[in-house]
Protein backbone atom coordinates (compact mmCIF):
# COMPACT_ATOMS: atom_id res chain seq x y z
CA UNK A 1 0.00 0.00 0.00
CA UNK A 2 1.08 3.62 -0.31
CA UNK A 3 3.68 4.67 2.25
CA UNK A 4 1.95 6.48 5.12
CA UNK A 5 3.83 9.67 4.22
CA UNK A 6 1.93 9.79 0.91
CA UNK A 7 -0.07 12.88 0.11
CA UNK A 8 -3.26 11.40 -1.32
CA UNK A 9 -4.50 12.81 -4.65
CA UNK A 10 -7.65 11.68 -6.41
CA UNK A 11 -7.73 10.65 -10.06
CA UNK A 12 -10.17 13.21 -11.53
CA UNK A 13 -13.57 11.68 -12.25
CA UNK A 14 -12.58 8.25 -10.92
CA UNK A 15 -13.04 6.55 -7.55
CA UNK A 16 -9.27 5.98 -7.33
CA UNK A 17 -6.15 7.69 -6.11
CA UNK A 18 -3.35 8.86 -8.36
CA UNK A 19 -0.58 6.32 -8.07
CA UNK A 20 2.28 7.96 -9.94
CA UNK A 21 5.25 8.65 -7.71
CA UNK A 22 3.86 6.65 -4.81
CA UNK A 23 6.23 4.55 -2.72
CA UNK A 24 4.61 1.20 -1.95
CA UNK A 25 5.24 -0.51 1.37
CA UNK A 26 4.05 -3.45 3.42
CA UNK A 27 1.04 -2.59 5.58
CA UNK A 28 2.53 -1.60 8.98
CA UNK A 29 0.11 -3.88 10.87
CA UNK A 30 1.13 -6.81 8.69
CA UNK A 31 4.67 -6.39 10.00
CA UNK A 32 3.41 -7.11 13.53
CA UNK A 33 1.46 -10.08 12.17
CA UNK A 34 4.50 -11.54 10.41
CA UNK A 35 6.83 -10.87 13.35
CA UNK A 36 4.53 -12.80 15.68
CA UNK A 37 4.52 -15.73 13.28
CA UNK A 38 8.32 -15.68 13.09
CA UNK A 39 8.68 -15.63 16.88
CA UNK A 40 6.38 -18.63 17.22
CA UNK A 41 8.37 -20.50 14.60
CA UNK A 42 11.61 -19.72 16.43
CA UNK A 43 10.10 -21.03 19.64
CA UNK A 44 8.13 -24.05 18.49
CA UNK A 45 9.39 -24.82 14.98
CA UNK A 46 7.23 -25.08 11.89
CA UNK A 47 6.97 -22.97 8.83
CA UNK A 48 5.90 -19.39 8.09
CA UNK A 49 4.28 -18.82 4.71
CA UNK A 50 3.51 -15.30 3.46
CA UNK A 51 0.31 -15.01 1.45
CA UNK A 52 -0.18 -11.77 -0.45
CA UNK A 53 -2.57 -10.50 -3.08
CA UNK A 54 -1.91 -7.70 -5.55
CA UNK A 55 -0.06 -6.60 -8.66
CA UNK A 56 3.58 -7.32 -9.47
CA UNK A 57 4.82 -4.54 -7.17
CA UNK A 58 3.62 -6.58 -4.15
CA UNK A 59 6.69 -8.77 -4.69
CA UNK A 60 8.73 -6.14 -2.93
CA UNK A 61 6.68 -6.53 0.24
CA UNK A 62 6.84 -10.31 -0.16
CA UNK A 63 10.67 -10.17 -0.40
CA UNK A 64 10.71 -8.03 2.72
CA UNK A 65 8.67 -10.71 4.49
CA UNK A 66 11.03 -13.42 3.29
CA UNK A 67 14.01 -11.33 4.36
CA UNK A 68 12.48 -10.96 7.82
CA UNK A 69 12.50 -14.76 7.99
CA UNK A 70 9.43 -16.25 6.33
CA UNK A 71 10.16 -19.57 4.60
CA UNK A 72 8.24 -19.09 1.37
CA UNK A 73 5.38 -17.16 -0.15
CA UNK A 74 2.27 -17.37 -2.26
CA UNK A 75 1.50 -14.38 -4.45
CA UNK A 76 -2.05 -14.13 -5.79
CA UNK A 77 -1.47 -11.93 -8.79
CA UNK A 78 -4.04 -9.39 -9.95
CA UNK A 79 -3.79 -5.91 -11.37
CA UNK A 80 -7.26 -5.07 -10.14
CA UNK A 81 -6.45 -5.35 -6.42
CA UNK A 82 -7.60 -1.83 -5.57
CA UNK A 83 -11.00 -2.55 -7.10
CA UNK A 84 -11.52 -5.78 -5.15
CA UNK A 85 -13.61 -5.51 -2.02
CA UNK A 86 -12.72 -7.15 1.32
CA UNK A 87 -15.02 -10.11 0.65
CA UNK A 88 -13.33 -11.02 -2.62
CA UNK A 89 -9.82 -10.57 -1.22
CA UNK A 90 -10.71 -12.74 1.76
CA UNK A 91 -12.06 -15.55 -0.45
CA UNK A 92 -8.81 -15.56 -2.43
CA UNK A 93 -6.59 -15.52 0.67
CA UNK A 94 -8.69 -18.23 2.31
CA UNK A 95 -8.23 -20.45 -0.74
CA UNK A 96 -4.47 -20.01 -0.58
CA UNK A 97 -4.45 -20.75 3.17
CA UNK A 98 -6.52 -23.85 2.54
CA UNK A 99 -4.04 -25.03 -0.07
CA UNK A 100 -1.00 -24.41 2.17
CA UNK A 101 -2.39 -25.66 5.47
CA UNK A 102 -2.19 -23.75 8.78
CA UNK A 103 -2.18 -23.86 12.56
CA UNK A 104 -2.52 -20.12 12.96
CA UNK A 105 -3.34 -17.34 10.50
CA UNK A 106 -2.10 -13.83 11.20
CA UNK A 107 -3.21 -10.61 9.49
CA UNK A 108 -2.83 -6.95 10.35
CA UNK A 109 -5.77 -5.49 12.27
CA UNK A 110 -6.52 -3.36 9.23
CA UNK A 111 -4.92 -2.08 6.07
CA UNK A 112 -3.92 1.55 6.31
CA UNK A 113 -5.26 2.32 2.84
CA UNK A 114 -8.94 1.39 2.81
CA UNK A 115 -9.12 0.98 6.60
CA UNK A 116 -11.95 -1.56 6.33
CA UNK A 117 -10.60 -3.95 9.00
CA UNK A 118 -12.55 -6.84 7.49
CA UNK A 119 -10.21 -9.25 5.74
CA UNK A 120 -9.02 -11.14 8.85
CA UNK A 121 -12.53 -11.94 10.15
CA UNK A 122 -13.77 -12.69 6.61
CA UNK A 123 -10.95 -15.20 6.09
CA UNK A 124 -11.89 -16.74 9.45
CA UNK A 125 -15.53 -17.13 8.40
CA UNK A 126 -14.55 -18.50 4.99
CA UNK A 127 -12.45 -21.20 6.67
CA UNK A 128 -14.89 -21.80 9.55
CA UNK A 129 -12.34 -20.61 12.12
CA UNK A 130 -12.69 -18.43 15.21
CA UNK A 131 -11.01 -15.03 15.28
CA UNK A 132 -9.36 -12.72 17.79
CA UNK A 133 -8.85 -9.19 16.48
CA UNK A 134 -6.70 -6.21 17.52
CA UNK A 135 -4.41 -8.42 19.56
CA UNK A 136 -1.68 -6.82 21.70
CA UNK A 137 -0.47 -9.97 23.45
CA UNK A 138 -0.58 -13.62 22.51
CA UNK A 139 0.22 -16.89 24.27
CA UNK A 140 0.13 -20.10 22.27
CA UNK A 141 -0.15 -23.56 23.76
CA UNK A 142 0.81 -25.86 20.87
CA UNK A 143 0.16 -29.08 22.83
CA UNK A 144 -3.26 -28.04 24.09
CA UNK A 145 -3.92 -26.44 20.69
CA UNK A 146 -5.28 -23.30 22.34
CA UNK A 147 -4.39 -19.61 22.36
CA UNK A 148 -4.93 -16.90 24.91
CA UNK A 149 -4.85 -13.34 23.63
CA UNK A 150 -5.25 -9.85 24.97
CA UNK A 151 -7.15 -7.52 22.67
CA UNK A 152 -7.46 -3.79 22.94
CA UNK A 153 -10.77 -2.17 23.86
CA UNK A 154 -11.66 1.46 24.52
CA UNK A 155 -9.72 2.33 27.68
CA UNK A 156 -9.51 -1.35 28.63
CA UNK A 157 -8.51 -4.72 27.24
CA UNK A 158 -10.02 -8.18 27.30
CA UNK A 159 -8.56 -11.66 27.46
CA UNK A 160 -9.92 -14.10 24.90
CA UNK A 161 -9.30 -17.83 24.68
CA UNK A 162 -9.84 -19.87 21.56
CA UNK A 163 -8.99 -23.26 20.09
CA UNK A 164 -6.51 -23.53 17.21
CA UNK A 165 -6.57 -22.98 14.34
CA UNK A 166 -7.62 -19.37 14.82
CA UNK A 167 -7.22 -16.11 12.90
CA UNK A 168 -5.36 -13.42 14.84
CA UNK A 169 -5.30 -9.78 13.70
CA UNK A 170 -2.30 -7.85 14.99
CA UNK A 171 -2.26 -4.45 16.65
CA UNK A 172 0.74 -2.22 17.39
CA UNK A 173 2.17 -3.25 20.75
CA UNK A 174 2.04 -6.99 19.99
CA UNK A 175 5.78 -6.98 19.28
CA UNK A 176 8.60 -4.95 17.75
CA UNK A 177 9.10 -6.13 14.14
CA UNK A 178 12.69 -6.92 13.20
CA UNK A 179 14.57 -5.29 10.34
CA UNK A 180 15.83 -7.62 7.64
CA UNK A 181 19.62 -7.99 7.78
CA UNK A 182 21.72 -7.86 4.63
CA UNK A 183 22.54 -11.61 4.60
CA UNK A 184 18.85 -12.37 5.07
CA UNK A 185 17.92 -10.03 2.24
CA UNK A 186 20.32 -11.97 0.01
CA UNK A 187 18.93 -15.30 1.22
CA UNK A 188 15.38 -14.11 0.58
CA UNK A 189 16.15 -13.76 -3.12
CA UNK A 190 16.43 -17.53 -3.38
CA UNK A 191 13.26 -18.39 -1.47
CA UNK A 192 10.24 -19.75 -3.28
CA UNK A 193 7.43 -17.39 -4.32
CA UNK A 194 4.55 -19.27 -5.89
CA UNK A 195 2.60 -17.05 -8.28
CA UNK A 196 -1.10 -17.86 -8.59
CA UNK A 197 -3.13 -15.82 -11.09
CA UNK A 198 -6.26 -14.51 -9.35
CA UNK A 199 -8.29 -15.52 -12.40
CA UNK A 200 -7.36 -19.18 -11.79
CA UNK A 201 -9.10 -19.21 -8.41
CA UNK A 202 -12.56 -19.07 -9.95
CA UNK A 203 -13.79 -16.35 -7.60
CA UNK A 204 -16.42 -14.07 -9.09
CA UNK A 205 -15.21 -10.59 -8.39
CA UNK A 206 -18.37 -8.50 -8.47
CA UNK A 207 -17.96 -6.45 -5.30
CA UNK A 208 -20.38 -6.36 -2.35
CA UNK A 209 -19.02 -2.93 -1.49
CA UNK A 210 -18.39 -0.58 -4.39
CA UNK A 211 -16.55 2.74 -4.11
CA UNK A 212 -18.47 5.28 -6.18
CA UNK A 213 -16.36 8.34 -5.59
CA UNK A 214 -13.37 9.60 -3.66
CA UNK A 215 -13.08 13.15 -2.37
CA UNK A 216 -10.49 15.05 -0.38
CA UNK A 217 -11.43 16.63 2.94
CA UNK A 218 -12.46 20.29 2.68
CA UNK A 219 -9.64 22.72 3.44
CA UNK A 220 -9.83 24.40 6.84
CA UNK A 221 -10.37 28.17 6.86
CA UNK A 222 -7.18 30.16 7.46
CA UNK A 223 -6.00 29.74 11.02
CA UNK A 224 -5.87 32.46 13.66
CA UNK A 225 -2.31 32.25 14.92
CA UNK A 226 -1.43 34.19 18.06
CA UNK A 227 2.09 35.29 18.94
CA UNK A 228 3.56 37.18 21.84
CA UNK A 229 3.30 37.01 25.61
CA UNK A 230 2.28 33.50 26.77
CA UNK A 231 -0.28 34.68 29.32
CA UNK A 232 -1.87 37.13 26.89
CA UNK A 233 -2.02 34.69 23.98
CA UNK A 234 -3.49 32.05 26.31
CA UNK A 235 -6.17 34.49 27.44
CA UNK A 236 -7.00 35.42 23.85
CA UNK A 237 -7.16 31.77 22.76
CA UNK A 238 -9.52 30.93 25.64
CA UNK A 239 -11.69 33.89 24.66
CA UNK A 240 -11.83 32.81 21.00
CA UNK A 241 -12.73 29.23 21.93
CA UNK A 242 -15.42 30.52 24.27
CA UNK A 243 -16.93 33.42 22.31
CA UNK A 244 -16.17 32.64 18.68
CA UNK A 245 -16.09 28.84 18.40
CA UNK A 246 -18.45 28.30 21.39
CA UNK A 247 -16.68 25.12 22.37
CA UNK A 248 -15.86 25.80 26.01
CA UNK B 1 -39.02 -7.31 1.12
CA UNK B 2 -36.34 -6.51 3.68
CA UNK B 3 -37.40 -3.56 5.78
CA UNK B 4 -36.14 -1.56 8.75
CA UNK B 5 -32.78 -1.24 10.43
CA UNK B 6 -31.33 -3.51 13.10
CA UNK B 7 -28.89 -1.75 15.44
CA UNK B 8 -26.51 -4.10 17.28
CA UNK B 9 -24.98 -2.74 20.47
CA UNK B 10 -23.16 -4.01 23.52
CA UNK B 11 -24.16 -2.97 27.01
CA UNK B 12 -22.96 -3.31 30.53
CA UNK B 13 -25.36 -3.56 33.46
CA UNK B 14 -28.17 -1.97 31.46
CA UNK B 15 -26.03 0.89 30.19
CA UNK B 16 -24.89 1.48 26.62
CA UNK B 17 -22.27 3.78 25.13
CA UNK B 18 -23.42 7.04 23.65
CA UNK B 19 -22.75 5.72 20.15
CA UNK B 20 -25.72 3.37 20.64
CA UNK B 21 -28.05 6.36 20.99
CA UNK B 22 -26.35 8.02 18.02
CA UNK B 23 -26.98 4.89 15.95
CA UNK B 24 -30.66 4.49 16.83
CA UNK B 25 -31.21 8.21 16.20
CA UNK B 26 -29.60 7.90 12.78
CA UNK B 27 -31.54 4.72 12.02
CA UNK B 28 -34.80 6.43 12.96
CA UNK B 29 -34.21 9.19 10.38
CA UNK B 30 -33.48 6.59 7.67
CA UNK B 31 -36.18 4.03 8.51
CA UNK B 32 -38.85 5.81 10.57
CA UNK B 33 -40.85 3.46 12.76
CA UNK B 34 -38.80 0.41 11.82
CA UNK B 35 -35.75 0.48 14.10
CA UNK B 36 -34.89 -2.54 16.23
CA UNK B 37 -32.03 -2.44 18.71
CA UNK B 38 -30.27 -5.68 19.59
CA UNK B 39 -28.46 -5.90 22.92
CA UNK B 40 -26.58 -8.69 24.66
CA UNK B 41 -25.81 -9.82 28.16
CA UNK B 42 -27.13 -9.70 31.72
CA UNK B 43 -29.65 -6.86 32.23
CA UNK B 44 -29.78 -6.16 28.49
CA UNK B 45 -33.54 -5.59 28.87
CA UNK B 46 -32.82 -2.54 31.03
CA UNK B 47 -31.52 -0.68 27.99
CA UNK B 48 -34.97 -0.63 26.37
CA UNK B 49 -36.41 2.63 27.79
CA UNK B 50 -33.36 4.72 26.90
CA UNK B 51 -32.78 3.12 23.51
CA UNK B 52 -36.48 3.71 22.83
CA UNK B 53 -36.25 7.34 23.84
CA UNK B 54 -33.47 7.92 21.28
CA UNK B 55 -35.09 6.09 18.40
CA UNK B 56 -35.47 2.32 18.85
CA UNK B 57 -39.01 1.13 18.12
CA UNK B 58 -38.29 -2.31 19.46
CA UNK B 59 -35.51 -3.82 21.53
CA UNK B 60 -34.33 -7.41 21.41
CA UNK B 61 -32.49 -8.22 24.65
CA UNK B 62 -30.43 -11.41 24.47
CA UNK B 63 -29.86 -11.71 28.21
CA UNK B 64 -29.56 -15.50 28.50
CA UNK B 65 -26.34 -16.96 29.97
CA UNK B 66 -24.62 -17.67 26.61
CA UNK B 67 -24.62 -13.94 25.89
CA UNK B 68 -23.08 -12.83 29.16
CA UNK B 69 -19.50 -13.29 27.92
CA UNK B 70 -18.66 -11.89 24.52
CA UNK B 71 -17.73 -14.35 21.79
CA UNK B 72 -17.15 -12.98 18.29
CA UNK B 73 -18.21 -16.17 16.54
CA UNK B 74 -21.05 -16.86 18.98
CA UNK B 75 -22.53 -13.37 18.87
CA UNK B 76 -22.19 -13.33 15.09
CA UNK B 77 -24.35 -16.45 14.90
CA UNK B 78 -26.90 -14.74 17.13
CA UNK B 79 -26.97 -11.61 14.96
CA UNK B 80 -27.35 -13.79 11.90
CA UNK B 81 -30.30 -15.59 13.49
CA UNK B 82 -31.99 -12.30 14.46
CA UNK B 83 -31.41 -10.92 10.96
CA UNK B 84 -32.99 -14.01 9.43
CA UNK B 85 -35.99 -13.59 11.74
CA UNK B 86 -36.55 -9.84 11.32
CA UNK B 87 -35.30 -9.43 7.73
CA UNK B 88 -33.98 -5.84 8.08
CA UNK B 89 -32.64 -3.99 5.05
CA UNK B 90 -29.59 -2.92 7.04
CA UNK B 91 -27.65 -3.66 10.22
CA UNK B 92 -25.69 -1.02 12.13
CA UNK B 93 -22.78 -1.76 14.43
CA UNK B 94 -20.75 0.72 16.45
CA UNK B 95 -17.27 1.29 14.98
CA UNK B 96 -15.75 0.40 18.34
CA UNK B 97 -13.50 -2.49 19.38
CA UNK B 98 -16.65 -4.56 19.92
CA UNK B 99 -18.46 -3.59 16.73
CA UNK B 100 -15.40 -3.77 14.49
CA UNK B 101 -14.77 -7.30 15.73
CA UNK B 102 -18.34 -8.46 15.28
CA UNK B 103 -19.49 -6.68 12.09
CA UNK B 104 -17.13 -8.34 9.57
CA UNK B 105 -17.89 -11.73 11.14
CA UNK B 106 -21.61 -11.13 10.55
CA UNK B 107 -20.87 -9.84 7.04
CA UNK B 108 -19.09 -13.12 6.31
CA UNK B 109 -22.00 -15.22 7.57
CA UNK B 110 -24.60 -13.21 5.65
CA UNK B 111 -22.41 -12.63 2.61
CA UNK B 112 -23.44 -9.01 2.89
CA UNK B 113 -21.45 -5.90 2.03
CA UNK B 114 -20.10 -4.01 5.03
CA UNK B 115 -18.88 -0.42 5.05
CA UNK B 116 -16.63 0.13 8.09
CA UNK B 117 -16.31 3.21 10.25
CA UNK B 118 -18.88 5.32 8.38
CA UNK B 119 -19.19 9.02 9.07
CA UNK B 120 -22.45 9.26 7.15
CA UNK B 121 -25.21 6.89 6.07
CA UNK B 122 -27.72 8.23 3.60
CA UNK B 123 -30.71 7.18 1.51
CA UNK B 124 -29.66 7.13 -2.15
CA UNK B 125 -31.76 8.15 -5.13
CA UNK B 126 -32.38 4.49 -5.94
CA UNK B 127 -33.91 4.09 -2.47
CA UNK B 128 -31.05 2.05 -1.04
CA UNK B 129 -28.64 3.00 1.69
CA UNK B 130 -25.18 4.33 0.94
CA UNK B 131 -22.39 5.66 3.12
CA UNK B 132 -19.39 7.93 3.33
CA UNK B 133 -16.29 6.61 5.05
CA UNK B 134 -12.76 7.86 5.55
CA UNK B 135 -9.95 6.07 3.75
CA UNK B 136 -6.20 6.54 4.25
CA UNK B 137 -7.18 7.42 7.84
CA UNK B 138 -9.08 10.48 6.69
CA UNK B 139 -6.76 11.77 3.97
CA UNK B 140 -9.71 11.08 1.64
CA UNK B 141 -13.37 10.12 1.85
CA UNK B 142 -15.07 7.35 -0.11
CA UNK B 143 -18.74 7.30 -1.01
CA UNK B 144 -19.72 3.64 -1.14
CA UNK B 145 -22.67 1.64 -2.41
CA UNK B 146 -23.54 -1.79 -1.03
CA UNK B 147 -24.37 -4.27 -3.77
CA UNK B 148 -25.75 -7.09 -1.62
CA UNK B 149 -29.48 -7.20 -0.80
CA UNK B 150 -28.67 -6.46 2.83
CA UNK B 151 -26.31 -3.65 3.83
CA UNK B 152 -24.07 -3.59 6.90
CA UNK B 153 -22.50 -0.45 8.34
CA UNK B 154 -20.30 0.24 11.31
CA UNK B 155 -20.84 3.79 12.52
CA UNK B 156 -18.10 5.97 13.93
CA UNK B 157 -18.88 7.48 17.34
CA UNK B 158 -19.40 11.24 17.58
CA UNK B 159 -20.70 11.82 14.04
CA UNK B 160 -24.42 11.95 14.71
CA UNK B 161 -26.46 14.07 17.11
CA UNK B 162 -28.91 12.15 19.29
CA UNK B 163 -32.59 13.00 18.95
CA UNK B 164 -35.34 12.05 21.35
CA UNK B 165 -38.61 10.41 20.41
CA UNK B 166 -41.76 9.69 22.39
CA UNK B 167 -41.59 5.97 22.35
CA UNK B 168 -40.91 3.32 24.90
CA UNK B 169 -38.81 0.82 22.98
CA UNK B 170 -41.02 -2.26 23.24
CA UNK B 171 -39.19 -5.42 24.20
CA UNK B 172 -39.44 -8.03 21.49
CA UNK B 173 -38.93 -11.65 22.43
CA UNK B 174 -36.89 -13.62 19.94
CA UNK B 175 -36.08 -17.22 20.67
CA UNK B 176 -32.85 -18.21 19.02
CA UNK B 177 -31.72 -21.62 18.11
CA UNK B 178 -28.06 -20.91 18.88
CA UNK B 179 -25.97 -23.52 20.64
CA UNK B 180 -23.63 -21.84 23.11
CA UNK B 181 -21.42 -24.89 23.38
CA UNK B 182 -20.30 -24.09 19.83
CA UNK B 183 -18.87 -20.68 20.81
CA UNK B 184 -15.13 -20.84 20.18
CA UNK B 185 -13.35 -17.56 20.92
CA UNK B 186 -14.69 -16.51 24.30
CA UNK B 187 -13.80 -13.58 26.55
CA UNK B 188 -12.54 -14.85 29.91
CA UNK B 189 -11.53 -11.60 31.54
CA UNK B 190 -11.70 -7.82 31.11
CA UNK B 191 -8.92 -5.56 32.35
CA UNK B 192 -10.20 -2.06 32.86
CA UNK B 193 -7.60 0.68 32.87
CA UNK B 194 -8.26 2.98 35.78
CA UNK B 195 -9.05 6.33 34.24
CA UNK B 196 -11.53 9.05 34.97
CA UNK B 197 -10.91 10.52 31.50
CA UNK B 198 -13.30 10.05 28.58
CA UNK B 199 -12.30 7.52 25.90
CA UNK B 200 -10.35 9.00 22.96
CA UNK B 201 -12.62 7.98 20.09
CA UNK B 202 -15.71 9.22 21.94
CA UNK B 203 -14.19 12.33 23.49
CA UNK B 204 -15.60 15.76 22.75
CA UNK B 205 -12.27 17.44 23.52
CA UNK B 206 -8.79 15.91 23.27
CA UNK B 207 -5.52 17.30 24.60
CA UNK B 208 -2.67 15.61 22.80
CA UNK B 209 1.06 15.85 23.43
CA UNK B 210 4.03 15.42 21.11
CA UNK B 211 7.76 15.14 21.45
CA UNK B 212 7.81 18.83 22.43
CA UNK B 213 6.72 17.64 25.87
CA UNK B 214 10.30 16.26 26.26
CA UNK B 215 9.80 13.82 29.17
CA UNK B 216 7.18 11.50 30.60
CA UNK B 217 6.76 13.49 33.79
CA UNK B 218 5.98 16.65 31.83
CA UNK B 219 2.73 15.07 30.67
CA UNK B 220 1.30 16.40 33.95
CA UNK B 221 1.12 19.82 32.33
CA UNK B 222 -1.25 18.40 29.73
CA UNK B 223 -3.21 16.41 32.28
CA UNK B 224 -3.98 19.60 34.10
CA UNK B 225 -5.28 21.25 30.91
CA UNK B 226 -7.31 18.11 30.15
CA UNK B 227 -8.81 18.24 33.64
CA UNK B 228 -9.75 21.89 33.19
CA UNK B 229 -11.47 21.03 29.89
CA UNK B 230 -12.93 17.64 30.83
CA UNK B 231 -10.88 16.31 27.94
CA UNK B 232 -9.32 12.99 27.02
CA UNK B 233 -5.54 12.66 26.61
CA UNK B 234 -3.77 11.57 23.46
CA UNK B 235 -0.31 11.69 21.93
CA UNK B 236 1.75 11.51 18.76
CA UNK B 237 3.37 8.18 17.96
CA UNK B 238 6.93 8.87 19.16
CA UNK B 239 5.59 9.81 22.59
CA UNK B 240 3.88 6.43 22.88
CA UNK B 241 6.89 4.64 21.38
CA UNK B 242 9.11 6.26 24.02
CA UNK B 243 6.80 4.79 26.64
CA UNK B 244 5.93 8.21 28.06
CA UNK B 245 2.26 7.27 27.70
CA UNK B 246 0.43 3.98 26.96
CA UNK B 247 0.12 2.81 23.34
CA UNK B 248 -3.60 3.45 23.56
CA UNK B 249 -2.85 7.21 23.47
CA UNK B 250 -1.24 7.06 20.01
CA UNK B 251 -3.25 9.05 17.45
CA UNK B 252 -2.74 9.03 13.70
CA UNK B 253 -2.78 6.89 10.61
CA UNK B 254 -1.28 3.95 12.49
CA UNK B 255 -2.99 4.71 15.78
CA UNK B 256 -6.41 5.95 16.78
CA UNK B 257 -8.42 8.04 14.36
CA UNK B 258 -10.36 10.63 16.31
CA UNK B 259 -13.12 13.11 15.58
CA UNK B 260 -13.59 15.40 18.59
CA UNK B 261 -15.07 18.88 18.55
CA UNK B 262 -11.74 20.34 19.64
CA UNK B 263 -8.29 18.79 19.27
CA UNK B 264 -5.39 20.47 21.10
CA UNK B 265 -2.06 19.53 19.46
CA UNK B 266 0.62 20.52 21.96
CA UNK B 267 4.28 20.19 20.98
CA UNK B 268 3.25 18.18 17.92
CA UNK B 269 4.89 19.08 14.61
CA UNK B 270 2.00 17.92 12.40
CA UNK B 271 3.48 15.04 10.37
CA UNK B 272 1.18 13.77 7.65
CA UNK B 273 0.55 10.49 9.52
CA UNK B 274 -0.55 12.41 12.58
CA UNK B 275 -2.74 14.84 10.63
CA UNK B 276 -4.52 11.92 8.97
CA UNK B 277 -5.81 10.74 12.33
CA UNK B 278 -7.18 14.11 13.40
CA UNK B 279 -8.68 15.44 10.16
CA UNK B 280 -12.18 14.67 11.43
CA UNK B 281 -11.80 17.18 14.28
CA UNK B 282 -14.12 20.18 14.09
CA UNK B 283 -11.50 22.56 15.50
CA UNK B 284 -7.76 22.00 15.73
CA UNK B 285 -5.77 24.14 18.15
CA UNK B 286 -1.97 24.10 17.84
CA UNK B 287 0.53 25.13 20.49
CA UNK B 288 4.10 25.03 19.25
CA UNK B 289 7.20 27.20 19.58
CA UNK B 290 8.14 26.79 15.93
CA UNK B 291 6.10 29.21 13.79
CA UNK B 292 6.87 27.08 10.72
CA UNK B 293 5.58 23.82 12.19
CA UNK B 294 3.20 22.18 9.66
CA UNK B 295 0.58 21.75 12.38
CA UNK B 296 -0.27 25.46 12.05
CA UNK B 297 -1.37 24.85 8.44
CA UNK B 298 -3.89 22.29 9.65
CA UNK B 299 -5.11 24.34 12.62
CA UNK B 300 -8.04 26.68 13.17
CA UNK B 301 -6.34 28.41 16.10
CA UNK B 302 -2.77 28.45 17.22
CA UNK B 303 -0.30 29.94 19.66
CA UNK B 304 3.35 30.27 18.79
CA UNK B 305 5.05 29.86 22.13
CA UNK B 306 6.63 27.64 24.75
CA UNK B 307 4.10 25.04 25.80
CA UNK B 308 5.44 25.01 29.36
CA UNK B 309 4.37 28.64 29.70
CA UNK B 310 1.29 28.67 27.46
CA UNK B 311 -0.48 25.51 28.65
CA UNK B 312 -0.65 26.35 32.39
CA UNK B 313 -1.86 29.86 31.53
CA UNK B 314 -4.50 28.39 29.22
CA UNK B 315 -5.67 25.91 31.86
CA UNK B 316 -6.05 28.72 34.40
CA UNK B 317 -7.93 30.88 31.89
CA UNK B 318 -10.32 28.05 31.02
CA UNK B 319 -11.02 27.36 34.68
CA UNK B 320 -11.79 31.06 35.13
CA UNK B 321 -14.21 31.12 32.18
CA UNK B 322 -15.96 27.96 33.38
CA UNK B 323 -16.29 29.37 36.87
CA UNK B 324 -17.90 32.52 35.55
CA UNK B 325 -20.31 30.61 33.31
C1 LIG C 1 4.92 4.18 8.84
C2 LIG C 1 4.81 5.36 9.75
C3 LIG C 1 3.62 5.54 10.44
C4 LIG C 1 3.48 6.62 11.31
N1 LIG C 1 2.31 6.77 11.97
C5 LIG C 1 2.18 7.81 12.83
C6 LIG C 1 0.95 8.00 13.54
O1 LIG C 1 -0.01 7.24 13.41
N2 LIG C 1 0.87 9.04 14.40
C7 LIG C 1 1.91 9.91 14.59
O2 LIG C 1 1.76 10.85 15.40
N3 LIG C 1 3.06 9.75 13.94
C8 LIG C 1 3.22 8.72 13.08
N4 LIG C 1 4.41 8.56 12.44
C9 LIG C 1 5.55 9.43 12.81
C10 LIG C 1 5.49 10.78 12.14
O3 LIG C 1 6.08 10.70 10.86
C11 LIG C 1 6.24 11.84 12.98
O4 LIG C 1 7.56 11.40 13.18
C12 LIG C 1 5.61 12.08 14.35
O5 LIG C 1 4.23 12.34 14.22
C13 LIG C 1 6.27 13.26 15.02
O6 LIG C 1 5.82 13.36 16.34
P1 LIG C 1 5.86 14.74 17.12
O7 LIG C 1 5.10 15.75 16.38
O8 LIG C 1 5.45 14.45 18.51
O9 LIG C 1 7.42 15.03 17.19
P2 LIG C 1 8.31 16.09 16.38
O10 LIG C 1 8.09 15.99 14.94
O11 LIG C 1 9.67 15.94 16.92
O12 LIG C 1 7.70 17.47 16.84
C14 LIG C 1 7.85 18.03 18.11
C15 LIG C 1 7.29 19.43 18.03
O13 LIG C 1 7.32 20.02 19.31
C16 LIG C 1 7.68 21.38 19.18
N5 LIG C 1 8.25 21.81 20.45
C17 LIG C 1 9.45 21.45 20.99
N6 LIG C 1 9.60 22.06 22.19
C18 LIG C 1 8.50 22.81 22.41
C19 LIG C 1 8.07 23.66 23.47
N7 LIG C 1 8.82 23.87 24.57
N8 LIG C 1 6.88 24.30 23.34
C20 LIG C 1 6.12 24.12 22.22
N9 LIG C 1 6.46 23.30 21.20
C21 LIG C 1 7.64 22.65 21.30
C22 LIG C 1 8.65 21.41 18.02
O14 LIG C 1 8.66 22.69 17.41
C23 LIG C 1 8.08 20.35 17.09
O15 LIG C 1 7.18 20.91 16.15
C24 LIG C 1 4.56 7.52 11.52
C25 LIG C 1 5.74 7.34 10.81
C26 LIG C 1 5.87 6.29 9.92
C27 LIG C 1 7.15 6.14 9.17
Amino acid sequence: MPDTATQIRVQPGEPRIQTDGIKWVMNPYDEFALEEGLRLKERFGGEVVVVALGPTRVEEAIRQGLAMGADRAVHIVTDAATDLDPWTVAQALAQACQAEGYDLIFTGKQAVDDDQAQVGPLVAVALGLPQITVVIQLTVDPEGRRVRAERELEGASEIVEAPMPVVITAQRGLNEPRYPTLPNIMKAKRKEVKAVPFADLGIQSSPLVRVESLTLPPARPAAKILTGDPAETARELARLLHEEAHVI
Amino acid sequence: MARGILVATNQNGGRVRRVAYEMVSLAQTLAPGAVTALTFGAEAEKTAPELGRFGADQVVALNAPPYQQYSSDGFALAVQAVVERLDPEAVFFPATAWGKDLAPRVAGLLKAGLASDCIEVHRREDGRLGAVRPVYAGKAFATVAIESPRALFSIRPNIQAVTTHDRAGALLDVNLDVDASQFQAVVVDVKAQASDKPELTEADIIVSGGRGIKAAENFRVLEDLADALGAALGSSRPVADEGWVPHSYHIGQTGKVVSPTVYFAVGISGAIQHLAGISGSKYIVAINNDPDAPIFKAANYGIVGDLFQVVPALAAEIRRIKQEA
